[in-house]
């Protein structure tokens, strides 16, 4: 029971930092209604900046697929953690044969790993 | 009585993370300045000590703008997004243990909720703040901004393998998740008994945070602020803050899963929140110190220093505990002294073999 409970209180917390958050950045915007921060808006203020350069088109554009590459490889070895994790807390009681499944388990990985290596997922061009 | 404790917790983790929030901006300014032979902010109050205030005074009155090209709604959110989840990792963090302590002895571990997946929850935590990031640079509808927040992801995405798998060694050695069980199986801080894990994990954190030399998101010389490029009063200020109440986070993590946490090293004096916090600034002043040696490294070296170098050591780190722990040697001072000389050799091989290889260079 205490142990769902713990997760409500962090719940609450969760609540209490986000309140804290939207509270700091209300303050300026009430203190702009109350006239003490000023507010001159102004084209070339809400301009989009890149270093003086009057901007070319939309930056909202399709982005390099070399990211792509690094999301799955991501993926792959995140669950591998995942996986990795329940069994690092069960160690002691796994024993030795605990040990020989991972190492099997993490060889297949590197094999994946090498392989990517091999292909050039991981050089940035 | 539960709600009174978990109202007394609140406060002192907001207490918490504002002041040292505070003390880290000062800190940083000052030390760094030291380091660069410069007397840093030394006007405002004694020895500069009013700064961050005088700061906040001055950010909070600047002038709040949102770009007309940009996305209204998510440039507002952005900040928020950014900032909350920073102050989530403190929930679990044990401030000091059960029992009798340096003054007062306690009844419960002084931690807001020792969850018995903690070790999970901060990683979880604290990889939303990257969500912030990406809004932010989406919704300015500005390059620049928009390079900042693709490095973002690329950067969390790539260090958080190896962050997470060392992790995976502090969890065999002391067999729980909970911060709290992690702290008490400390006899021997872990630093010690897994000196590459620590490296791994330091290291992957300060990428993770976006601290020098792995600060390529706001490359000034590159792509001006990256993200907070178009931000401007509080809600810059939201971001910078987040960004340090996460340097507090990574400090106080590493005090915990490496240095011992509350316990003073080998049990010498009885455990106490204070030596917690001592540990918390010793962290935090070797980030200070990477910060002012190393010069940015360039994008593609960081990947491959995540990739290519980082991750394979964090899996031989992982072999070599598990190695440790099924056989005789187990997790005493003999562990220690092979795994320090492995360390070293394991880090001077695999460096060395990046710096003969051209091409794929690292250093």
């Amino acid at each position: 029971m205490s142990f769902l409970a713990d997760y409500g209180y962090i719940g609450l917390f969760f609540v209490v930092s986000v309140v804290f958050a939207l509270t700091t950045v209300l303050i300026p915007q009430i203190l702009t209604a109350l006239g003490v921060i000023p507010s001159k808006p102004s084209p070339a203020k809400s301009a989009t900046y890149e270093c003086g350069m009057d901007t070319i088109g939309k930056s909202w554009v399709q982005f390099n697929f070399r990211y792509y590459f690094l999301a799955l490889l991501f993926l792959v070895f995140d669950i591998e953690t995942v996986f990795l994790y329940p069994w690092a807390v069960a160690f002691n009681k796994l024993g030795l044969f605990g040990f020989v499944e991972m190492v099997i388990f993490v060889g297949i990985l590197v094999v994946a790993y090498l392989y990517a290596w091999k292909k050039k997922a991981f050089e940035w061009k | 009585m539960d709600w009174l404790r978990w109202i007394i917790f609140v406060v002192i983790i907001l207490a918490f993370a504002l002041s040292f929030v505070m003390a880290f901006i000062l800190l940083e300014r000052r030390i760094v300045g030291k380091f660069q032979l410069r007397p840093g902010p030394n006007r405002v109050g004694p020895m500069g000590m009013l700064q961050p205030v005088a700061d906040a005074v001055k950010i909070l009155l600047k002038e709040d703008i949102t770009p007309a090209k940009g996305d209204r709604w998510v440039h507002r959110l952005a900040p928020i997004v950014a900032f909350a989840p920073a102050l989530l990792v403190f929930a679990v963090v044990p401030f000091q243990g059960k029992g009798p302590g340096l003054g007062f002895s306690l009844d419960q571990p002084a931690a807001l909720a020792d969850l018995n997946v903690g070790v999970l929850y901060i990683v979880a935590v604290s990889s939303i703040s990257v969500i912030g990031m990406i809004m932010a640079g989406w919704a300015s509808n500005n390059k620049y901004s928009l390079l900042g927040a693709m490095r973002a992801i690329a950067q969390m995405v790539s260090y958080e393998v190896p962050l997470v798998l060392s992790i995976v060694g502090i969890v065999i050695a002391s067999g729980s998740l909970s911060l709290n069980s992690i702290v008490e199986a400390q006899s021997i801080p872990f630093i010690l008994l897994q000196p590459l894990g620590f490296l791994i994990y330091f290291l992957g954190a300060t990428a993770e945070i976006n601290r020098a030399p792995f600060d390529l998101l706001e490359a000034e010389s590159e792509i001006v602020a990256s993200y907070h490029t178009e931000y401007s009063g509080m809600r810059f200020a939201m971001f910078f803050l987040g960004e340090y109440a996460y340097a507090l986070g990574v400090s106080a993590i590493v005090s915990v899963l490496f240095l011992g946490g509350y316990k003073f090293p080998f049990g010498l004096l009885p455990q106490s929140f204070i030596w917690f916090l001592a540990k918390i600034f010793l962290v935090f002043f070797l980030m200070l110190w990477v910060r002012s040696t190393l010069p940015r490294v360039r994008i593609d070296q960081m990947m491959a220093f995540a990739w290519k170098f980082l991750l394979p050591l964090s899996l031989v780190n992982l072999l070599l505990v598990a190695a440790e722990g099924v056989s005789t040697i187990g997790f005493g001072w003999a562990a220690v002294g092979i795994n320090v000389i492995l360390a070293i050799a394991f880090v001077v091989i695999w460096a060395n073999r990046f710096y003969r290889v051209k091409g794929v260079t690292v250093g």
